[in-house]
């Protein structure tokens, strides 16, 4: 029974990680910028469960669920703000929305 | 064959990873990252996390992202497309900081390395999670469903029609 070494879980959500950065860096559409926080905290989870699952302790797992429900909070206010800049400007580009800028 | 399994999951979350920034629409990209939830979950099941894994079918890629989805449709973005100005320098600048970012992470990963995971290992199993949630963990719990509710109201607040 071969298993399989920590470091190649951890690894893949490295590269999660980092594309979901690239992709909020990048893309200057609101949602695709979403989509990038998105992956970056399932990138987290993974980590979590990894971490979780070789210690033998749950906390990890438990902490994953709170993460999953903040996402969805947070991706009901996002997108509830997308839709009202969307309304507002006819557009969903972040560098036209810089109002607030000094 | 759970080595045969994780290379499968992890190449088809990384090359659905790279399609969410490097497609145009939207709508691809949200499809793609469906694709990503869907090989995590095969990640968990390999993990023993049962219960996140469904979870993260149900409440990921049946709430959160069919939400993403619906809005995307609701605007109607095809004319948007053309709009959206490119920043080539931006563009090319990210690649190497994105590569950089990589390294340093992976080169914390390799402290972990030769390390595997006890194989057998079923602590995600359902009632283990919701014995720890509703017993150590009840507090936090109870605050999230008030933190769901907050944003429940700022999203309907937010998207309400002002002055009728």
């Amino acid at each position: 029974m071969t298993t399989i070494p920590i470091s190649w879980y951890l690894a893949v959500a490295a590269v999660l990680f980092t594309i979901g950065t690239v992709t909020v860096f990048v893309k200057r559409n609101a949602i695709v910028m979403l989509l990038g926080i998105e992956l970056m905290l399932n990138a987290a989870n993974l980590t979590l469960v990894t971490f979780s699952s070789y210690f033998r302790e749950l906390a990890g797992q438990i902490m994953v669920f709170f993460v999953m429900v903040v996402a969805a909070a947070e991706a009901a206010v996002g997108l509830a703000i997308v839709v009202l800049l969307f309304r507002h400007r006819e557009t969903l580009n972040v560098d036209e929305a810089q109002l607030l800028k000094l | 064959m759970e080595r045969a399994l994780f290379l499968i999951f992890a190449l088809t979350a990384i090359v659905a990873a790279f399609n969410v920034v490097l497609r145009r629409h939207p709508l691809q990209s949200a499809l793609a990252l469906l694709v990503v939830l869907g090989a995590l979950t095969g990640l968990y099941i390999l993990l023993g996390a049962y219960f996140l894994a469904v979870i993260q079918v149900v409440i990921y890629a049946g709430a959160i992202l069919v939400l993403f989805l619906f809005v995307i449709m609701l605007l109607n973005l095809r004319a948007e497309e053309a709009r959206l100005e490119r920043r080539p320098l931006l563009r090319w600048l990210a690649i190497p900081f994105a590569a950089l970012l990589g390294v340093e992470i992976i080169s914390l990963v390799r402290l972990f390395e030769e390390n595997p995971i006890p194989s057998g290992t079923s602590v995600g199993v359902t009632e283990s999670i919701g014995r720890e949630l509703f017993t150590t963990y009840l507090l936090p719990f109870e605050l999230t469903s008030i933190l769901i509710l907050i944003a429940l109201l700022g999203a309907v607040v937010l998207a309400r029609r002002e002055g009728r």
